[in-house]
């Protein structure tokens, strides 16, 4: 929840529910103000003030991260979760060099000390396949090109060897040649490691190479949830069809299909369905009272009236499917409610 | 058909990291580029970041001075005109940027902003001024009645009409666009873009399309030329470049384009950059050059 002027308030994440399994990577796609980014910092507790969840569970392997205290989340922040940003320049101190960084980390998790870090830090820095290891440890993160920073940041987010990571637009801010190597890597580190990663993009290529569920956010609500193969195959919500039509990739001179209007701000949603002024489908139900989420296919969950009347009002349907493909670790499962910082419409 | 653009051996050169003591050699950002455009054509440059593609757009209409080189736009030598007679030819040329936020004064109500190229340029009367901006409003699908708000009352795509506006105020022949849907959300982008195919085929519009989104320079533009390290390394019709690039970083920079089909086998063309070597473009095929032996 955020604070509006004349005292409301607005949900920026709104009623999310999702899980992660041990190994698998769930892709969170949306355009700006869409709430992925609260979402993400919401699992973490880093939601800064006036922002707050006010109610919910993040559970990380049946742990409920809510009813921890600050020293409790500052273990779990780095060494059970990894964060990575998208813009490593920020991210990263500027005043120490790489090594230094990632020997921290190991200190402050009681997991190596003195000489064994700064050589666990070189290991690393060699395992993101940095050149020279030992002479960029000793380096500073202006002396990295953009694509050797984003592989400085995820040794780092990898340095405690955490259950989950979170990749919040990992690969926006590079060029689509270190775009691919940053994805491989990932990729490799998710092998290596047997990571659960939590992918956030707007980017529905980067989905569709690393994803193996998707859901996908508008408003602060996960609008429709699927595997990547049966998402990209039948996209079901009209915004995800809108969204998968707008990408370039027709034939030359034809017109892209846009989706009419923009995305509304937090302070004047439609009272029902927050899609409802832009979509192509509308009837009456939809402005009236938000649609619960329905079930259309195995893990293939969305909130559309065009799928029926809804009963669910939360995400529950998933989880008797998930539970076994757990293991038993892993698992993150959210609900929260918070605010974002994109520019919006006037209002 | 005469060109509207031709420009022939463009060279940016900035001065080498040297220090008080010690000069080095040159850095060149463009490095004897040679392309021409057709009127009403879509012509895309595209590459990464540092390639020099937006100092290039910047040469052609002398935002950036350049080192050497020779510029004609509608037979005007743009090279050789003096400070007053650009300011005049700049009617002609006009450029869309990248950043709808830091491209509209935030202090200048947006209806001035529109305004202001007419004023600059001694056009019509104040109230035909006010016409003609209402006129650009409703033309790049605006609220003509929203002339009086601010640039922070817009949003990103809205803001990135307003720029369109005011580059159209002047009836250009040639618009520069530096990545102008990159920093907007994927359906706004489809918005935007769909704006200028239509204004192109409304107003007979040459663009200068600079971009890295290799998906929607496949779509839009009818001719692209790849840069690379300053270097034109490859220019063909859109579908050519796509269908078999002939360069061996234009086939690396394809390949790295993440796939829309998921569990697709990836197969990524690796390019090792310390082995380029700068070659002239040679005619691969009718219309399709390419800088390889």
């Amino acid at each position: 929840m955020f604070p509006l002027p004349r005292g409301r308030e607005g949900a920026a994440v709104d009623d999310v529910s999702f899980d992660v399994g041990r190994g698998e990577t769930l892709g969170l796609v949306g355009e700006s103000g869409s709430g992925k980014s609260v979402t993400a910092l919401s699992i973490i507790r880093l939601v800064l003030p006036p922002g707050r969840i006010t109610r919910g569970r993040i559970e990380l392997d049946g742990r409920n991260l809510l009813d921890l205290d600050e020293a409790a989340m500052r273990h779990v922040r780095g060494r059970r979760i990894g964060f990575i940003f998208q813009e490593p320049m920020v991210a990263l101190d500027p005043v120490y060099t790489i090594g230094y960084q990632i020997a921290e980390t190991l200190a402050v998790h009681d997991l190596a000390r003195g000489d064994a870090a700064k050589k666990r830090a070189v290991e690393l820095l060699a395992a993101v396949r940095i050149p020279d290891p030992a002479r960029r440890a000793g380096e500073y993160p202006h002396q990295l090109s953009g694509g050797l920073r984003q592989r400085a940041m995820i040794a780092l987010a990898l340095s405690a060897e955490p259950a989950l990571v979170i990749a919040d637009e990992p690969t926006t801010a590079l060029d689509v040649t270190v775009q691919a190597e940053i994805l491989d890597l990932l990729r490799e580190m998710r092998r290596v490691f047997n990571l659960s990663l939590l992918l956030i993009t707007h980017d529905l290529g980067v989905i569709a190479e690393m994803a193996d569920r998707v859901a996908v956010m508008y408003c602060g609500r996960i609008v429709e949830q699927a595997p990547v193969a049966g998402l990209f195959a039948s996209p079901s919500h009209p915004y995800t069809r809108g969204l998968l039509a707008s990408i370039p990739g027709g034939a030359p001179g034809e017109r892209l299909l846009a989706i009419p209007g923009t995305v509304p701000g937090l302070g004047n949603l439609s009272p029902g369905c927050a899609f409802a002024p832009r979509c192509p489908n509308r009837f009456e139900p939809c402005d009236i009272v938000p649609p619960g989420v329905t079930a259309i296919g195995p893990d293939h969950t969305l909130r559309c009236y065009l799928y029926g009347p809804a009963t669910d009002q939360t995400d529950g349907s998933r989880e008797a499917t998930d539970r076994r493909s757990l293991g038993g670790a892993g698992q993150v499962r959210g609900q929260a409610a918070s605010h974002d910082t994109a520019v919006r419409e006037p209002t | 058909m005469t060109p509207l653009v031709d420009v022939k051996h463009l060279v940016k050169e900035y001065p080498g990291r040297g220090n008080w003591f010690r000069k080095s050699a040159p850095v060149r950002a463009v490095d004897d580029i040679s392309f021409s455009i057709a009127p009403g054509e879509t012509f895309g440059l595209v590459g990464e970041s540092g390639c020099g593609k937006t100092t290039t757009g910047r040469c052609l209409l002398r935002l950036i001075e350049p080192t050497s080189g020779e510029i004609r736009v509608k037979d005007m030598d743009v090279r050789a005109l003096s400070a007053a007679a650009l300011r005049r030819a700049r009617r002609h040329f006009q450029i869309v940027f990248q950043d709808p936020y830091s491209s509209l004064n935030p202090r200048m109500r947006v209806g001035d902003i529109v305004e202001e190229p007419l004023i600059i340029h001694r056009l019509g009367s104040r109230e035909e001024r006010r016409v003609r901006v209402r006129e650009l409003f409703e033309l790049v699908g605006l609220d003509s009645a929203a002339t009086a708000k601010y640039p922070h009352e817009f949003s990103g795509g809205q803001r990135q009409r307003i720029g369109l506006a005011r580059a159209l105020a002047l009836e250009p022949s040639l618009v520069v666009a530096d990545e102008p849907v990159s920093a907007l959300d994927v359906s706004v982008q489809a918005q935007v873009v769909n704006l200028l195919l239509d204004l192109q085929k409304r107003l007979g519009l040459t663009y200068l399309f600079i971009a890295h989104d290799l998906r929607l320079v496949r779509q839009i533009c009818d001719r692209v030329a790849v840069m690379y390290r300053g270097r034109l390394v490859e220019l063909a019709p859109a579908e050519r470049v796509f269908a078999a690039p002939a360069h061996p970083y234009t086939a690396a920079l394809l390949s790295a384009i993440p796939k829309l089909q998921p569990g697709q086998k990836l197969e990524r063309i690796p390019f090792d950059g310390d082995r380029f070597q700068a070659l002239p473009l040679r005619e691969v095929e009718p219309g399709h050059w390419a800088a390889v032996t």
